[in-house]
This record gives structure tokens, sequence and C-alpha cells, in this order.
């Protein structure tokens, strides 16, 4: 500092040099003296303060909005994606189970099969609204909407030709769930990883630590710690009022920050670990029932047109790895650990979880053995047997697959409030930080000012 | 339905004729090659595939016997099938063998169908019953067999399941337009001729298609992989693009849908297409022979003859009221115009 102020004469003819080098000057001749010194201390003071005030406020709003974004956006557009899933696949079951009931089909079964396709489509308009141009979902709307007309055409064209008794109406259903599952089906699960992506990245926003306002907290009281020693060194007063009140209010910042943060992250994670993954596997077990439903019927309205590569019927093998997906290779006891609905067991955090999981995979049982008795009166030639058991009333593997959906919808109920309850708790932890941030940091600010602007005043 | 059927019936005849000529020679032959089989059962290429149903009480030499004097064993010869000879069958007999007596012990005749052509063998969406050409000659089997208001049990067996089925014996026959051949024999056993086919071009009505020629040029093909239409189009595509199916009949939605302009498929199975669209028709003639035949067990020889009798009845005296012509007026008549009678019988023994 000495050395500075030896070379520090103002230049006579300096009308050309830079205004901040001029400042610059200034403040070197300023810090010669101590009142000068003490007013770049307060200076720098306030700005640290400010600064940390700023930052905490920024990135806990970035934090917040990402928390938002997750349980307002991200989520129920997950949501929605599974929900789109959910109809096609339901639509695609629907309309095989109401072909095999051949000029019969009820009318419940046409209006569920309607009422799939209208919420597919309107979910699809929904969700092409919401999208962010660039990004894979728009593809697989694009994709969706292009198909669909064409597979209820399908389906259609199936009914008419079943409703004059032609087998023509069997070759068009086969077509129909063949452009389900190669087109619709794989569009739609990729549209609903791409939002799950999306909830993923959100998360990610949200439950990052938010260094810069740690570092510039940490800073600044460092900052005002050392100002406080500098100045009990030169009065040995220990106390200055408005350095404490200032270092208080920083500190304060600081705590909230990290507890207020801290929170959010549990909140957040618990939200993801019991609500947003559970939703995941469950939303997946619907699918695998949906598709072994479908699969199921496919068997009788085929009738054996159509092979695997190991001479197996298509349509049962595919109800076969259905259940595999569903409960693990077995056909009794508990679910496989890495089944759907083993992971989902293990998910669930509380009983009201698991209880409904647990329905579902005894109806899944239940279910199994009902289409084995279906195959073999099949197998024996005794297809209205095999019909009456399929999508007959009562004892039937229908009313099996209704009490797995029913099982897995109640436990999708459950599952997404924990995971609303969770998430509305992580957020409910940032807020009003941003603002008492500011405000803290600006009296912070004001009272570091008021310290240094006491010690000036001695001076005079 | 085109001109193509009457054609069909001729050449069959003419194929009959030749056979005439060449009967004595071909007889003898064919005594000799029966005996040898039938001496020599290892000699069939599949007698180490065939399942636990083999030998015991239906061995063949005891069914031989009955028909001792017809066929005097001869020395070992080559039992050679030809594309000529493939249709002839063992002549007709009322007798109950071992294989008959199983199926009266059990009470049921198993019948392998097919529950997905139209007229021939086809479940009808409104009744739930089957129903088809086919049908109806299962039913007169197994009444011949089991008496009035036979148990028949419909088994639906896809088309590359015919042939396991009958060998493991989870169906006593197949009826089920199945094309008789001797790849097919060396494994299976079939009944006379019950109706004679041949693979045919469908296509829509308005379209320059005009039979299985280069008309087909550039055009979109459809048939079923696996099927004879598939090997007939890779022998030779007349610059056709070839597209494969899981089933003949998705060949017609994909024809419907634009996705294909043409279907080669055998004509009984195209002219079931044809009865479910009039827009489309059958074009040109039949560019092969195919005999269709009711597959049984090789070591069933009672059942085959049984079978043959009841052919032979069905057939009748090949006139109007002869229940072949009956059921043909029923289910084909509409969709297969100008067939006159059922093809004629040709044995092997």
């Amino acid at each position: 500092m000495s050395s500075v102020s030896t070379s520090s004469v103002p230049a006579p003819a300096s009308g050309r040099r830079p205004a901040w080098a001029e400042g610059l000057d200034e403040l070197r001749a300023a810090a010669t003296t101590e009142p000068g010194r003490l007013r770049v201390i307060g200076a720098v003071l306030a700005l640290l303060v400010v600064l940390f005030g700023a930052v905490t406020a920024w990135q806990i709003s970035d934090r917040a909005a990402a928390a938002d974004d997750v349980v307002e956006r991200s989520q129920p557009l997950t949501a929605d994606a599974a929900s789109i899933y959910r109809s096609l696949a339901d639509a695609d079951t629907t309309a095989a189970g109401g072909f095999l009931a051949g000029g019969e089909e009820s009318r419940a079964t046409r209006e569920r099969y309607g009422a799939d396709i209208a919420t597919a489509a309107e979910l699809l308009t929904k969700a092409s609204q919401s999208t962010r141009g660039s990004d894979g979902a728009g593809a697989q709307i694009a994709r969706l909407s292009r198909q669909l007309p064409r597979y209820t055409g399908l389906v259609e064209t199936a009914r008419a030709n079943n409703r004059q008794g032609l087998p023509l109406g069997g070759a068009y259903l086969r077509y129909a769930n063949e452009q389900m599952r190669t087109e619709l089906l794989p569009a739609a699960r990729a549209l609903y990883d791409a939002e799950t992506d999306r909830l993923a990245a959100d998360y990610d926003e949200a439950k990052a630590r938010p260094w810069f306002a740690l570092a510039a907290g940490v800073l600044a009281i460092g900052a005002l710690g050392w100002a406080q020693r500098r100045h009990y060194r030169r009065t040995n007063r220990v106390f200055n009022r408005g350095l404490l009140a200032a270092t208080a209010a920083s500190v304060a910042v600081l705590l909230w920050l990290v507890a207020g943060h801290t929170v959010a992250r549990t909140g957040l994670t618990a939200s993801y670990e019991h609500g947003a993954r559970s939703l995941r596997v469950l939303n997946e077990a619907r699918i695998d029932a949906l598709q072994a439903r479908g699969d199921e019927n496919l068997t009788l309205v085929a009738r054996g047109a159509v092979l695997t590569e190991g001479q197996q019927d298509f349509y049962e093998a595919g109800f076969r790895s259905g259940m595999k997906d569903l409960a693990g290779p077995g056909d009794h006891g508990a679910a496989a650990a890495k089944s759907r609905l083993g992971a989902a067991l293990a998910l669930a955090d509380d009983e009201a979880g698991r209880g409904p999981v647990r329905d579902a995979l005894t109806h899944v049982r239940q279910w199994q053995a009902r289409h084995a008795e279906a195959r073999t009166a099949d197998d024996k030639g005794d297809y209205d047997r095999a019909l009456a058991k399929v999508i007959g009333a009562d004892g039937s593997t229908g009313e099996s697959f209704d009490r797995v959906a029913a099982g897995l919808q109640k436990a999708l109920v459950h599952e997404q409030a924990e995971f609303r309850s969770a998430a509305d708790d992580g957020r409910g932890a940032l807020g009003g930080l941003p603002v008492g941030a500011g405000v803290l940091a600006a009296l912070a600010a004001v009272g570091a000012v008021l310290g240094i602007g006491r010690r000036l005043a001695e001076y005079r | 339905m085109g001109p193509g059927d009457g054609d069909m019936r001729v050449r069959a005849r003419g194929l009959m004729n030749l056979r005439a000529v060449l009967a004595p020679i071909a007889a003898g032959m064919c005594v000799m090659a029966a005996a040898a089989a039938v001496l020599v059962p290892t000699l069939g290429s599949d007698a180490e595939d065939d399942g636990p149903g083999r030998g015991g009480p239906s061995s063949p030499a005891a069914t031989h016997r009955a028909y001792g004097p017809g066929a005097a064993p001869a020395s070992p010869a080559l039992a050679t099938c030809t594309e000529q000879n493939a249709a002839e069958s063992l002549r007709p007999s009322p007798d109950d063998g071992a294989a008959v007596e199983r199926i009266k012990e059990k009470g049921q005749l198993v019948v392998g169908v097919d529950q997905n052509t139209y007229r021939w063998g086809y479940r009808d969406p409104a009744t739930g019953k089957l129903e088809g050409f086919d049908i109806d000659l299962a039913r007169a089997i197994a009444e011949d067999i089991l008496g009035p208001d036979a148990k028949v049990v419909f088994k639906a067996v896809p088309t590359n399941q015919r042939m396991p089925a009958l060998r493991k014996r989870s169906v006593d026959m197949v009826v089920r337009t199945m094309t008789i051949n001797c790849a097919r024999k060396e494994q299976v056993a079939f009944s006379t001729s019950y109706f004679q086919a041949g693979q045919q071009v469908l296509a829509p009505k308005t379209s320059k298609i005009k039979a299985f020629d280069d008309s087909l040029r550039g055009k979109r093909v459809c048939t079923a992989a696996g099927s004879t239409g598939e090997s007939e189009l890779a022998a030779q595509r007349h610059g056709a693009q070839v597209l494969t199916v899981p089933n003949q009949l998705d060949c017609l939605v994909r024809l419907q849908l634009g996705e294909a302009d043409a279907v080669v498929t055998d004509n009984a199975l195209a002219a079931a297409q044809a009865a479910q669209d009039p827009a489309v028709e059958l074009k040109g003639k039949p560019f092969t022979d195919e005999s269709y035949g009711v597959a049984m067990n090789k070591d069933d020889t009672d059942l085959v003859r049984r079978v043959n009798k009841v052919l032979d009845d069905y057939r009748g005296d090949g006139g109007a009221d002869s229940p072949w012509m009956r059921a043909y007026r029923k289910w084909l008549r509409a969709d297969m115009p100008g067939i006159s009678g059922p093809p004629s019988p040709e044995y092997s023994d």
C-alpha cells in the first residue's frame, strides 16, 4: 500500500486516461489513510453481502422453478404420456375382446374402446401443445398422430367384416394389432421415455447443490469476520453492532439456504424414490397386463394363423412373455424380484402401497390358472368353453384381468399422492427463501455500512 | 370365378389318361413299392422321427394280411414317389384295424382343421360354429367310424403344424386344404384326392394383371410365408416384388389396403378370398396341380383305407346327388363354378 502511495501523485495532464483508471487512482489515494481504508472495506463488505443475497435468490429461484416443473409440468406430462400408452394398449385389448364376442359386441366394450381412442387423441393434442419443438417427444407425438387414424380405420374394417361373418375381419384385426404393436406402442413408449427423461432432468436441476450461493455466503461471512477482527485489533472494542448484525443476517441466510435446500432435496428424493419410480414401474406393469390380455384375446381371434419362429402360437407366446415380465417366470407364489410387480412391491414404502400390488399379484396368479384352463379347453377343441373362460362374466380370465388392472390403478393413485405430497414438501422448503435471502442480505449490507460508518465518524 | 376351373378338370382327366396307359407298369411298381414300404419300414426316411405310437398292434404286417392276395410279397424295391403318382393311396376297406379301434375306444374323432379359411374351414363369428367343405367331410368320416351323432373334436392346426400334429398323434387326421406331395408323404399318409386345386393369381377385377405371367412385372405380389406360392415365386418371379405375410388371408388385407397388387395362393384359398371381396377375382388358370387329401399318421394304414372308403361313398357316382356334389354346391360353387364332379381316386395297390 505504501509503495503505491508514493507513486500515486495525480498526473497533471491526465485528461486522456480512462475513467476507471482515475477511479483506481482515487481509491489508491484513499487507501493511504485509515478513513479511506474503512470506506473501501465498507464498500467491499456491502458488495459481498449483497452478492451473497443475489446469488442465493438466483440459484434458489432456479431450483424452485425446476421443482415446480417437476410437480406442475414434467410429472403431469409423464403421467399423460403413460395415459396415452395405456389408452392405446387398452383400446387394442378392448377391440380384440369385442371382436371375440362377435356380432354381440357389448355396448360397454364399444364405449370403452371409443373412450380409449378419445383419451389418446385428446392427450396427444395436449402433449403437442406443451412439448418444446426440438425435443424427442415432438417426433413421437407426430408419429402417434399419424398412425392413430390408420389404426382405428383397420379396427373398423375388421368389425365390419366380422359382422358379416367373414374371417377377413380376423385378418384385419391382426393387422391392426400388428400396427399397434410395431408402430403405435413403441412410439407411445418413446414419448413416455422422453417425458421421463425430462422429469429426471428437472429433478436433477432442482436437486443440484447451490454451490455459488454457498461460496458467496462463506466469502461474505469470512470477510465480515475479518473486518471485525481488524476492528478489534485497532480499537480494542469487541463489538461493532452494525457488523455484528450484518454477520448474523448473513449466517441466517446461509443456514436457511443449507437447511432449506437440504429439506427440498430430501423431499424431492423421496418423491422420486417413492413416487416417480413406483409410478413408472406400476405404469409398465399395467402395460404388460394390457398386452398380455390383448394377446390372450388374439390367441382366440387368430386361431393359430400366426406362429413364432419356434413354431409356437405367436399370441400365446406373447401372453407368456407378458406374464413373465409382470410376475416372473413361474405361475404361482411370490413375484420374482426383477419382475414389474416384484419391483413395485420393493419400491412401495408403506402398507397402503404394497396392499394393492399384492392384490394385483394374487389376481395375476388366478388369471394364469384360468388361462391354463382356457388353453386346455381350446386345445381339446372346445372353443366355446375356451371363449367363455376368456371373455365370460364369472370366473373368466377377463374378470381376473380387470381385478389386476384395478389393483394396479389403486396402487398408481396411492403412489401419485405419495409423489405429490413429498414433492410439495420439498418445494415448500424453498418457498420464501429467495425473497428472505434478498431482504436479509439487504439488511446485512445496511448493517455493514452502518457499522463501518460508526467507525468512520470517529475520524471527523 | 374365372374359366380356369373347367380347364383344371380337363387337365386332371388328361393326366388320368396318361396314367391309364402306364397303368400296368405303374401298378406293378406300386405293388412292389407298397410291399417294400410295408416289409422294410425302416426304409422311410422319417422312421427315427416317429413318436411312440409306432409299432404295437398296428404293425403294418397285420394290416397287410387282409390284402394278402392282392399284394403279393415282392422283392424289395425303391418306393419312388413322383409328381405323377403322389396322389395314389391305399385301396378302400371298411374293416376296423388298430387305428380305427383306437378311435372307437376313445369315442371321438380328433380332426385338425383350419378356422380361418372361408368356405373350407372357418368359425362363423355369428354362430361360433365351425363350417365349410373340410368340416363337412370330417363329419362324414366321423359318422362312418363312430355312427350317427359322432363326437368330433375339431382342433385348429396352423399350416406348418399339420404334420407334427399327426406324428405326435395329437390329432387322428388333418382335413385342412392339405396338398398331397412326395415330400409330405415321407412323413404322413394321405387319403385319395378329394379336391383338385392349383396355384393361381388373384387380383382386383379392374387390374391389368392377367395371370401368372409377365403382366406381374413391377407389381407387388403377396403370398403366405412357407406356402407353395412362395416357392413358385422364388422359382419364377415374373419381375414382381414379393411380399410375404404369415397367413394367406393377410394377403387380401394387403390387397384391399393397396399394399399389394396381386395374391398368389392356391385357387381354393383364392376363391375363399374372392368370396369375401366382390371387387377381386381369380386371374388366368391354375399354374400347378395340387390334390387335396386327408392326412393321417403313416402307421394308421387301416384308417387310410377306411377314409378312402368314406371318400368313395362321399363321391358316390359323382352325380348331382352325391354327398360330394352337395357339399360342393353348398360351399364352393358360388366362388368356384364349373366343377362337374369330384376327382377320381387313384390307388397304389
